[in-house]
């Protein structure tokens, strides 16, 4: 086990920049899950730690050894991959003791091995199939026990669970992080799931463009994003991001919505807020769950607000209502029987205390 | 729908009777007449059918030390050549499709345009070649059996190259990558993984090897003149046409015979050989 450090890395083909100079440092027994949308960069990112791809510029260490040069068989990293790559011609047990038969490794050690392994991940019964012969869900476990054996320094996932069903995915989630909670190994997991992505990790990093948007936890990421993308790529339904206005008024720092809507910033954020009155192009980022009908119990920062309903989607524990606010469409969570109807006006209670403020001009959140 | 359908299969029907028949018939002639004596062929009886049936050419042949030499030849040539011909094409065809080195696509297309070069063409090159090899040096490679082996790979090596280039392809790259993670070197990668998987892209290109070298004509006709060094194609012609005397009971045994071995293997094969073919055609 070992910790993983990357510093400036870039990654160019050709012309085209895949990666620009990112920072990240993975502790040892860490599970980070990068995430991002398609093209960010994160699969790079993850194949320059695996040594599959060359690294343009910067440094990799695994285990505090530079790696940049080092073959990815000399490593000591396994990677699950998004098809699984199970080797056809070879049965269960065979594709999980390959990399430990051109290691030499004794017999009684490769069985003790891919038995523990098997017990894990509850394939014990499937030894002797071929991966034709397997589900989904099996090809993936025998992927990771294939990764499991090895007792690597670093697990690299590459979008395990893509090629599953939307509930054989959530299944095979909770299987991943108990696996990892099992044999503590450092693990890189890439994603385009933001759900995933904070579901699994200890500590989530949000890529955009070939840089790291922002590191965290994935609470913190959900309620002090840095920037305007990882406020809405976080969290399902997104964030509704509004254009608006600050005005500095009789002492008084207000939130004014176009055309007619003015809201009271809440006491606490004034003085952050106020270098930006005045200011053009600022958004209001506020989570669905912050609007919400008006039977939820008071705390500071709510305000009344009246919409008139365009839609409306019962989930059963709650129901998601859009409506139109200074011409975009916003999406709130109201309880599932608050009477929700589409068309039909309703009193919604916004909680601006959870409100964030960006800046339009740097995408950061204020 | 079921009624376009119906047609469609009559149609289809149709036309296999008549390609089978249009193919069948020339064997099936070749079968009868070896089946007859010399006297019944030149007689003017009716050709499709034998009135005096007899095994003469047959044990005239296999008990001819001339004919089992041809064959002889024949068969070490072509399993020599089949194995030149994979331990070429197939390392190459996996270095062209996974290493990407300066040149590694224009390479993989120049190897296939040397196989559309035909050999009526470059036989008098060779021959030329050879001549020119001979008074530098004074080895003489014209007129031996085993200067064959040299000469057909230069029709096969292209090909299976090209064959397995497609097949190897088909194989997803995260295979080779996780087999690289796990510690494979490109040798080990080859042998353990990618033959393995891409086995019936092999026995395709395997047999296309044989096939082309057990019919090979116009090479071992310009190549090799002894008669104990002929092949069993140029043989029979050579040794059983005698001046303007043609000997058809014994040429239709013999190219019967010479024809077993490429069927009994394809019989054995089909289904690797066409799952192969079809796997290498997707790749342009």
């Amino acid at each position: 086990m070992a910790e993983v450090t990357l510093s400036k890395v870039v990654k160019k083909y050709d012309e085209v920049e895949a990666v620009r100079g990112i920072d990240l440092n993975i502790a040892d027994r860490e599970f980070v899950v990068l995430v991002g949308p398609s093209g960010c960069g994160k699969s790079t990112t993850l194949r320059m730690i695996a040594g599959l791809e060359d690294i343009t510029g910067g440094e990799i260490m695994i285990g505090g050894d530079l790696v940049n040069d080092v073959p990815p068989k000399d490593r000591d990293i396994a990677m699950v991959f998004q098809n699984y790559a199970l080797y056809p011609h070879m049965t269960v047990s065979e594709n999980m003791s390959f990399g430990l038969r051109l290691k030499h490794f004794p017999k009684a050690e490769i069985k003790k091995r891919v038995d523990e392994a098997a017990r894990i991940l509850d394939i014990t019964d499937l030894l002797d199939r071929k991966p034709k012969q397997l589900s989904g869900g099996q090809r993936q476990r025998v992927a990771m026990g294939r990764a499991i054996v090895r007792d690597p320094k670093v697990f690299l996932f590459d979008e395990p669970l893509s090629n599953l069903d939307a509930k054989l995915r959530v299944q095979m989630r909770t299987e991943i992080k108990k696996v990892h909670q099992k044999v503590r190994t450092t693990t890189v997991y890439v994603t385009h799931d933001q759900v995933e992505a904070m579901t699994l990790a200890d500590r989530v990093v949000v890529m955009n463009h070939g840089t790291i948007e922002q590191v965290g936890e994935p609470n913190d990421l959900y309620h002090s994003p840095a920037t305007r993308f990882v406020a809405g790529f976080i969290g399902s339904p997104a964030m509704n991001f509004i254009a608006c206005g600050l005005e500095k008024s009789a002492g008084a720092l207000k939130l004014r919505v176009p055309p007619d809507l003015v809201f009271d910033v809440p006491a606490d954020r004034t003085k952050r807020y106020e270098p930006y009155a005045g200011k053009k192009g600022l958004l209001l980022g506020l989570r669905p769950e912050h609007l919400t009908d008006t039977r939820v119990a008071a705390e500071p920062g709510q305000q009344k607000l009246d919409v008139t309903l365009n839609v409306i989607e019962p989930m059963g524990m709650e129901t998601i209502v859009f409506f139109t606010l200074g011409g975009v469409e916003i999406c709130g969570r109201v309880g599932s029987k608050a009477g929700a109807r589409s068309g039909e006006r309703m009193s919604l209670l916004a909680h601006l205390g959870h409100m964030h403020l960006i800046d339009g001009d740097s995408g950061k959140v204020v | 729908m079921s009624r376009d359908r119906t047609w469609a299969l009559r149609w289809s029907y149709f036309f296999l009777v008549l390609f089978a028949i249009f193919f069948l018939v020339p064997p099936i002639y070749m079968l009868i007449t070896s089946l007859k004596t010399s006297a019944e062929i030149s007689a003017a009886t009716n050709p499709w059918w034998v009135f005096h049936p007899t095994l003469g050419n047959y044990i005239q042949l296999l008990t001819s030390n001339q004919y089992l030499t041809f064959f002889r030849n024949s068969a070490v040539v072509s399993v020599f050549v089949v194995a030149v011909t994979m331990l070429i094409s197939v390392p190459a065809a996996f270095a062209l499709s996974r290493m990407r080195f300066w040149g590694s696509a224009t390479l993989a297309t120049g190897v296939f345009l040397t196989y559309l070069i035909p050999e009526t063409l470059l036989f008098l090159p060779l021959f030329k070649m050879f001549a020119v090899f001979n008074e530098l040096t004074g080895i003489e490679l014209i007129n031996h059996w085993w200067i064959l082996l040299i000469v057909y790979p230069t029709l096969t090596v292209p090909f299976c190259t090209w064959i397995m280039i497609g097949y190897f392809a088909s194989i997803p790259k995260e295979l080779d990558e996780a087999a690289l993670i796990d510690g494979a070197g490109w040798i080990q990668t080859l042998v353990m993984i990618f033959i393995p998987v891409a086995l019936p892209g092999l026995i395709a290109a395997t047999i296309f090897a044989f096939t082309v070298s057990w019919a090979q004509f116009l090479y071992p006709l310009a190549f090799t003149t002894s008669a104990d060094q002929l092949v069993l194609p140029v043989g029979i012609i050579t040794s059983l046409i005698k001046g303007d005397v043609f000997n058809w009971g014994q040429i239709m045994t013999g190219a019967l015979l010479g024809a077993a071995p490429p069927l009994i293997i394809y019989a054995f094969l089909m289904d690797y050989y066409i799952a192969g073919l079809t796997a290498g055609a997707t790749k342009g």
